[in-house]
């Protein structure tokens, strides 16, 4: 997690670059981000024919050679700033501006450990692919990878790959199994028809992803062994993070439900279950789930919320006691929040990722409304309506929520009382 | 002119049904008919099938039956009475051979297209019941090679041409570079969160086709707006699965598409021309998901530049001279109601437009959608000799160009143009947006 403590609480506004000089200064500016902390944005910047750097608070990288392409910016959760850029066809992971030493055909998938002190990418040289940690490749690598992960800790990475080679339309070589996962490039001992999305235990030791056995029989393997029970479908497993034991979304006779280490875990069926999770803190399971066709919602242990939404659910969380949950719900192509069952009364053009204050008592998320963005509180919208802003911040002790915006072109840093919402 | 008649070989072997049938237990056929006919269907096909009085009057809305002669084996009815009825009808002493039969009947010789639909006077839907004979094959494992091969695809990748990830995004800058020509500060950007669209395409694109993703570059650059596309899986909005009967992937997939616009928070998915593509994004693959409609509001490519055209943002500069027919496809017109659109956009576009006959929710169907064309070349000649009323329907117009908004379509379409000599060339509306539509003035 990142240590918030010694972000500056105190300030109340600061304007941080002004982007409007920036585009004058390149050729172009690609879309921007803003630093966890909000102390800085940076964006990829066209310099010349072919030409890119990275500018970061109105100043440019200083790197050796212009990158020939430059993409997935992004802010680490420690701060630092990553991009994946080529130069003579050579690709390397540059972060703030120092290009790291391997070089690679091509880079993707950029993705974070949860404190952002790992750096994970996909990669592929000659036509073989791993992943590399840290600028670590794997030792081992494969002629296809998918579906690739990392645990919170950064310790370990894993992925779907392919063991055995297929030529061109081998459908019944296919059929017998030429994929598996890879925990550090190295695979499990079987095979299966597909594998996909997988997940490690909280300490990284253990993987679990979906399988499938066949062209009709769906189940989960552990660290390579599959249950015993098959499934009609299933989707993407995870760990309890108390008791290791592994909960997914499984489909049965009569509908969609949740199965832990390979037992029914709840009675009621839905016509559709995903997105589950555990809270570590009060041991609730939820899953965002559809009552009937298009009827979703939230089920907690099991249990619906009497409220359903006709587009979807997204972007469920619980609240850091575990004790509440909140959610996207759309209608009619208008997002809102909804929180225990009960739905703000705003409706918006998009909204992001509810986030909870420390002690639960407020939920703030980002909003997109008539073209303009936004932070809504509990609710309630900010008194400005910007080109831009990031997803709001509380701090330590919930008093104050970051606000990351951009005005006019120009990037603002502020510190605002919850209670001024 | 009237167009020969093929003749074709009425025999075809191919590799996935014959090993399909080989390795298929009557176990495993027994436990595929329950979990369809007493799982999966109930009110819906029970109505159709007894409601159907063979009267006939579907015969004459088939393309195949009218391409041969009248071969009555190949009317709707006959082709529900030489699948779907031999397995409720023979149920418990079904066997591989008489699987492979079927199968060979519901993947290639109805295409799905439902113009049957219209002709029925009690609005059977012969397509649902085709489409519940290749659920059944592909729980029994015998479907044709190819199309089997692409469903293998779509389950490993989530996308229909075994399209690596790196691949993907490596084809994108490509033609983000090679627009950059055209408009120097052309962007296809990735990944933007909260952009107003996100545009999908089909595996093809990527990998055969990759000028139209340069000419969607040019476009949405040149109409100012904001938009991405997905780097990660998701990007494919096609679907074989869904043909194949796999319904497991087809959602699979669908569910991978539509993660991939809500990850994005973008407002509107926009779709390349595709029509089989539109029928699972739009109908099938969300629906088995759970979802009442696209739970991101999405929409084809014919109604994106219709859009553009009347709001101003893309302008013609000047119409394009040779004169055009318009191909309307199953999927997007019988499934949609474009139709009146897509005649906007081409006569915004085009100077000398001929309607082909009939038309728009009456149109002939290529030929190629529902599968068929990826079943492969065992089956192409067949698929030719039994669209000759097509082929013959788009030479009557003597336009020079057909444009069919739909990928299927459009290889179909060329398949039938060579084979019967009909000589016209294919083209996409991308393709004639961006050879006629103001351009940027470069500096």
């Amino acid at each position: 997690m990142t240590d918030k403590t010694n972000w500056d609480w105190e300030t109340k506004e600061k304007q941080i670059s002004d982007l409007n000089e920036w585009k004058s200064s390149y050729n172009w500016v690609e879309e921007p981000y803003a630093s966890p902390d909000g102390e800085k944005i940076a964006a990829i910047v066209n310099t010349d024919d072919m030409e890119f750097n990275v500018c970061e608070n109105s100043k440019a990288w200083e790197i050796e050679e212009p990158f020939e392409k430059a993409y997935s910016l992004r802010y680490s959760p420690d701060g630092r700033l990553i991009v994946l850029a080529a130069a003579d066809d050579e690709w390397k992971t540059v972060v703030d501006g120092k290009p790291w030493e391997t070089i690679f055909d091509f880079l993707w998938d950029l993705r974070f450990s949860k404190d952002g002190k790992a750096i994970a990418v996909a990669t592929q040289t000659d036509g073989e692919y791993c992943m590399a940690v840290n600028d670590v490749p794997w030792k081992d690598s494969y002629s296809f990878i998918t579906c690739m992960t990392l645990s919170d800790d950064g310790k370990n990475s894993g992925s779907v790959v392919q063991t055995i080679n297929l030529g061109q339309a081998e459908v019944f070589k296919f059929q017998k199994g030429a994929f598996s996962a890879a925990v550090n490039g190295v695979p499990w001992d079987t095979n299966f028809v597909n594998v996909w999305n997988m997940a490690f235990n909280a300490d990284g030791s253990k993987l679990a992803a979906e399988v499938r056995l066949n062209l009709y029989d769906y189940t989960i393997a552990v660290d390579g062994k599959a249950w015993n029970s098959i499934y009609g479908c299933v989707w993407e497993p995870i760990f309890h993070p108390n008791t290791n034991s592994v909960i997914a979304p499984v489909k049965v006779k009569d509908g969609w439900t949740l199965a832990q280490d390979d037992n029914i875990l709840w009675d009621s069926r839905f016509a559709q279950v995903w997105h589950q999770m555990v809270s570590r803190q009060s041991d609730k399971i939820a899953a965002i789930a559809a009552t009937s066709y298009g009827k979703w919602t939230v089920a907690v242990d099991g249990k619906p919320w009497d409220i359903t939404f006709g587009d979807m659910v997204t972007d469920a969380v619980f609240s850091p006691d575990g004790t509440q949950i909140a959610c996207i719900g759309t209608d009619s192509g208008k997002y809102t929040i909804c929180n225990d069952g009960k739905a703000w009364d705003i409706k918006c053009d998009m909204v992001w990722k509810p986030v909870f204050s420390p002690d639960g008592s407020k939920i703030a998320a980002k909003i997109d409304k008539n073209g303009k963005r936004t932070i809504a509180v509990n609710g309630k919208l900010w008194n400005k309506m910007c080109d831009e802003v990031w997803e709001p911040v509380f701090s330590p002790d919930g008093s104050k929520i970051l606000c990351r915006s951009v005005e006019d072109g120009k990037y603002y840093r502020r510190v605002i009382p919850v209670s001024e919402f | 002119m009237a167009l020969p008649y093929i003749e074709y070989e009425k025999n075809i072997i191919d590799e996935g049904l014959e090993t399909g049938m080989k390795n298929l237990t009557q176990e495993r056929i027994d436990k595929a008919l329950a979990k369809v006919l007493d799982g999966e269907t109930g009110a819906k096909l029970k109505a159709y099938v007894d409601t159907c009085v063979h009267c006939g009057l579907c015969s004459d809305a088939c393309h195949m039956y009218l391409s041969t002669k009248r071969d009555p084996t190949l009317t709707p009815a006959g082709k529900v009475k030489r699948s779907l009825s031999v397995l409720l009808e023979n149920r418990g002493n079904i066997t591989p051979e008489i699987i492979k039969k079927v199968s060979i009947v519901a993947s290639t010789e109805c295409n799905l297209c439902k113009r049957c639909v219209h002709y029925c006077p009690f609005g059977i839907d012969i397509a649902y019941m085709m489409s519940v004979v290749r659920r059944i094959c592909h729980l029994c494992g015998v479907t044709p090679l190819y199309i089997q091969d692409t469903a293998h695809s779509h389950a490993v990748t989530q996308n229909q041409m075994w399209v690596k990830e790196d691949e993907w995004i490596d084809t994108l800058q490509w033609q983000e570079e090679d627009a950059r020509e055209e408009i120097p500060d052309c962007r296809i950007p990735l990944d933007k969160e909260g952009a107003d669209f996100m545009y999908s395409v089909i595996g093809p694109e990527p990998k055969f086709l990759a000028q139209l993703l340069y000419q969607t570059a040019i476009i949405f650059n040149t109409a100012g707006l904001n938009w991405t596309m997905p780097s990660c899986p998701g990007w494919d909005n096609s679907d074989m699965a869904m043909f194949t009967g796999d319904s497991e992937i087809m959602g699979r997939n669908k569910r991978f598409h539509y993660e991939a616009a809500q990850r994005l928070k973008v407002k509107r998915i926009v779709m390349g021309e595709c029509g089989h593509a539109f029928r699972s994004v739009w109908d099938m693959g969300n629906r088995w998901l759970g979802w009442g409609m696209p739970p991101v509001p999405m929409v084809h490519a014919i109604e994106f530049y219709y859009d553009l055209l009347k709001s101003g943002k893309i302008k013609v500069k000047e119409k394009y001279k040779k004169s055009v027919t318009l191909h309307d496809p199953c999927n997007t017109i019988r499934g949609m109601g474009l139709h009146e659109k897509a005649r906007y956009v081409v006569n915004e576009l085009c100077e000398n437009f001929i309607e082909m006959h009939p038309n728009r929710e009456h149109n002939y169907c290529c030929n190629a959608g529902g599968g068929v064309i990826n079943c492969g070349p065992p089956f192409k000649k067949k698929r030719v000799a039994t669209n000759r009323i097509k082929a013959q329907q788009i030479a009557d117009t003597g336009a020079e160009i057909l444009i069919t908004p739909c990928h299927n379509c459009h290889s179909g379409m060329e398949d039938i143009i060579g084979d019967y000599g009909v000589g016209m060339h294919v083209k996409f509306i991308n393709d004639i947006m961006y050879e006629v539509m103001e351009k940027p003035e470069i500096e």
